[in-house]
């Protein structure tokens, strides 16, 4: 078997193991309805918890081996072209949902954030279903505008950045649950009454945004720079760049929001969402609906 | 309310952080209609496209300016509110943190208790115990104040400069901008292989400058283009990609001659600032005229514009100056031509099987009126498609060394080679440099606003009692606890069993390990 075949083989095992890990996590929620926000103290409730907990931990450690899993496929693929796996669309979703699930296995080993699982296995399996079903597209050379050392430089940072604006995402729509549930006043049951307070669903996703808004920051200036070596001017208003754009405003925006009297809270988490789903219509729509400078970014 | 009054109030609510949320959606709002319509200053031909094929949509939209959205009046207005906001709100605050930054802590607050993140003890040694709690604080880098009473401490008094150094760090991006477009400029010219281009404004097809530019006095250079390799993917993967645009050149400029290759990311940079780049390459058909009384009326490279990724071009041969009749030609390149049911067009952008397809128009000598013409649009008007033996048009189909006799004894055209050309940019952008160390120190800035978490401590001691407490001052901070708790071992000098008053971070849920440990108590 050749090198990229081995490596599309493993992008598929990973995608089917993001999906049982899914699965897993599902069960771990599922598991978990009705149940008590704290221990009853006659034990009463001690096999279901347990089943919970058996669930969660079986979801982290398939997680865990699919990530190695992945890693091997990106790096498979990266050795079969020779170069840095991220020169089309395909090696964009794998390798940046690659570090998206490193962030999230180092927020769960640093913060115990088991809770993020289910958005981000939930994410991993959709990503790289798209990734192995759709932009799939056989290893090839680069074309001669991504010859440059900023090809690893503006990609590696907007892989990392969008991978941390996910990760945050996932915890920004928990924190919109939790923040129902509490506002709702009655006791929380189930998966819900697991979750940290609200006000630390808002911290965590916070502060992935802000590790990713600099460095999106950094994305767009990387890109500017580099293209103005290769196209005379480092700023086109070409549509890719008018998204990241737009992406790097609503991201704007959420930070101040979330300084603003009546913005804080649900109405900045709103805008944290919007900001994602920009930045998934920048990587997936622009590539797809428009013709730009980017047009090698396609399928 | 009176005019002052009311001004004020105008200024105060531009300055507001909800305008500032308000402007910032409506300038992420304003960039969208240009990704979505063509846009003049990326391409006018797709503007003047669309156009054609939505006149209705279009007259609608043209006033609105979405075909130039990002110079148009109401998107310079927008970003220029949200600067005039933006530097309305950042100065008062520098005067602000200008007197602030040199002060010391606050003052000690006469319960420290009362902050939710506190530890009490006994100390026998009130000056000792606050000597600790100084060095302790000072070791972390905190400024502290220390009083008979105790200590208070700060830090992270760099995260507001940080978020005055970004937004500031903003506005002088923008000056970059504006010196950039207003003294740069921007212009391209088809150059064929072995021909050459000299900077002055009449050897450019399109030039836009900023208006401070003085176009009649370019920086002179010449650069002669010797030759452009282009190379394609020939396997089955991408088959047709691009895989390498190597432009031999000769430079002349200030006395001086080198030769230099270009390639898409190592354009030519001139000591002057001028940068050259590739932008675009094609094909040219050597073509050779012979007129009706037998001279030669049109000799040359004639210039095809390609049409799609396998560079099927079309060009158009004028030859005003041929006797007795005029001739033309509209022709198509194709590089590697296939002629099937579809009609002709070419497979493979490589030149691997080059054919010209042409017909041919004459007509009688018309008078040169000096209006300028597209050399790539033919004007048939007084002209006549040259028709073939069976009476109709006469469509040729030529191979490189090959010609054919125009019926008529109007003359011949022979297709003698082919060679390339390419699109040289030439651009200027002096704001460059204030752009490029704006932005960095604004991002600089920016990390030190997000990272630098603000907190006080205090230290104070009644009697044998001592009180420590902190507070946070962004509420993204964490570690309080641990630092509250280190600061207190260091003040009563050992270690404490307090309590801490939250929480561990970010646990909360029962594992089978916490399970098994409440069992067993």
């Amino acid at each position: 078997m050749t090198l990229s075949g081995t490596s599309d083989t493993a992008m598929v095992i990973a995608t089917v193991g993001y999906l049982v890990a899914f699965s897993l996590h599902s069960l771990e929620w599922s598991a978990a309805r009705g149940l008590a926000g704290a221990r009853p103290a006659d034990g009463s409730e001690d096999a279901p918890r347990l089943r919970v907990d058996l669930f969660g931990r079986l979801a982290i450690a398939l997680t865990a081996v699919t990530l190695i899993v992945h890693v091997v496929a990106v790096v498979l693929r990266g050795v079969a072209a020779d170069r840095a796996p991220w020169g089309n669309m395909y090696e964009f979703i794998t390798s940046s949902l690659a570090f998206a699930v490193i962030v999230y296995l180092l927020a769960v080993w640093k913060l115990g954030a088991r809770w993020l699982g289910l958005g981000v296995t939930l994410l991993g399996t959709v990503g790289l279903g798209l990734a192995v079903t759709v932009f799939y597209v056989d290893v090839a050379p680069l074309v001669p505008a991504l010859h440059s050392v900023w090809f690893i430089v503006h990609i590696v940072a907007a892989a990392i950045a969008g991978a941390a604006f996910n990760v945050a995402a996932v915890a920004a729509i928990l924190y919109l649950l939790k923040d129902r549930a509490e506002a709702s006043g009655a006791p929380a049951r189930g998966y819900l009454a697991r979750l940290p307070e609200a006000r630390r669903l808002d911290l965590f996703s916070y502060r992935l945004h802000a590790f990713a808004f600099p460095l999106w920051t950094f994305t767009i200036a990387a890109g500017a720079i580099w293209a103005q070596y290769a196209w005379g001017r480092f700023w086109n208003w070409d549509p890719k760049e008018t998204w990241s754009f737009v992406t790097w405003v609503i991201y704007a925006a959420y930070l101040h929001a979330r300084a603003t009297a009546g913005w804080k809270g649900r109405p900045a988490a709103w805008i944290a969402l919007v900001g994602v789903v920009s930045f998934w219509f920048n990587f997936i729509g622009v590539n797809l609906l428009f013709s730009g400078f980017h047009s090698y970014a396609g399928i | 309310m009176s005019t002052r009054e009311f001004l004020r109030w105008c200024w105060t609510q531009l300055t507001s952080m909800r305008t500032a949320l308000a402007l910032l959606f409506l300038v992420a709002l304003g960039s969208v209609p240009g990704s979505m319509f063509p846009q003049y200053n990326i391409s006018p031909v797709e503007v003047q496209l669309y156009k054609n094929d939505n006149p209705e949509l279009a007259a609608v939209l043209e006033p609105l300016g979405m075909f130039s959205v990002y110079t148009s009046p109401w998107f310079s207005a927008l970003y220029l509110l949200l600067f005039i906001s933006l530097i309305g709100c950042i100065l008062p605050r520098i005067g602000v943190y200008a007197r602030n930054v040199a002060k010391p802590p606050p003052r000690l607050p006469a319960r420290p208790e009362r902050l939710a993140e506190h530890r009490s003890g006994t100390v026998d040694d009130a000056p000792a115990a606050i000597a600790r709690a100084d060095s302790w604080l000072r070791a972390k880098r905190y400024r502290t104040l220390v009083t008979a009473d105790g200590v208070s401490a700060e830090r992270g008094y760099s995260r507001e400069a940080g978020n005055l150094v970004f937004h500031s760090g903003l506005v002088v991006l923008l000056v970059g901008l504006a010196w950039s477009s207003l003294l740069g400029f921007h212009g391209s010219a088809v150059v064929v292989e072995g021909n050459s281009f000299s900077n002055s404004i009449t050897q450019y097809d399109e030039f836009s400058a900023g208006g401070l530019v003085d176009t009649d006095h370019l920086t002179p250079f010449t650069v002669d283009v010797n030759s452009f390799v282009a190379e394609f993917e020939t396997g089955d993967v991408q088959r047709g990609a691009a895989r390498r645009f190597d432009t031999q050149m000769t430079v002349h400029h200030d006395g001086e001659t080198w030769d230099q290759l270009i390639q898409v990311n190592h354009p030519l940079t001139l000591p002057t600032g001028e940068q050259v780049n590739v932008m675009g390459h094609g094909y040219a058909a050597h073509i050779t005229v012979t007129d009706g009384n037998g001279d030669v009326a049109f000799a040359g490279p004639v210039v095809f514009l390609p049409q799609d990724g396998n560079f099927s071009s079309i060009g158009v041969v004028k030859v005003p100056d041929a006797r007795p009749q005029r001739l033309a030609f509209e022709a198509f390149f194709f590089p590697t031509a296939v002629l099937d049911e579809t009609g002709p067009h070419s497979v493979f952008p490589d030149a691997l099987n080059p054919e010209v397809f042409m017909n041919a128009w004459s007509g009688d000598p018309a008078v040169e009126d000096g209006v300028p013409e597209s050399i790539y649009v033919l004007d048939t008007a007084g002209l006549a498609p040259i028709e073939g033996d069976n009476g109709e048009v006469l469509r040729m189909r030529l191979v490189p060394g090959s010609g054919m006799e125009l019926p008529d004894g109007l003359g011949s055209i022979t297709f003698e080679g082919w060679s390339r050309w390419v699109k040289l940019q030439v651009s200027i952008t002096p704001g460059n440099a204030l752009t490029l160390v704006s932005l960095a120190v604004a991002v600089a800035g920016l990390c030190v606003s997000l990272f630098v978490r603000p907190r006080r401590l205090f230290v104070r001691i009644t009697g044998d009692r001592a009180a420590v407490a902190g507070l946070d001052r962004t509420d993204a901070a964490s570690g309080l606890d641990d630092e509250v708790t280190g600061l207190a071992e260091a003040v009563l000098g050992g270690p404490i069993t307090q309590p801490t008053t939250e929480q561990a971070e970010w646990g909360g849920g029962l594992s089978a390990a916490s399970l098994q440990e409440e069992e067993l108590k």
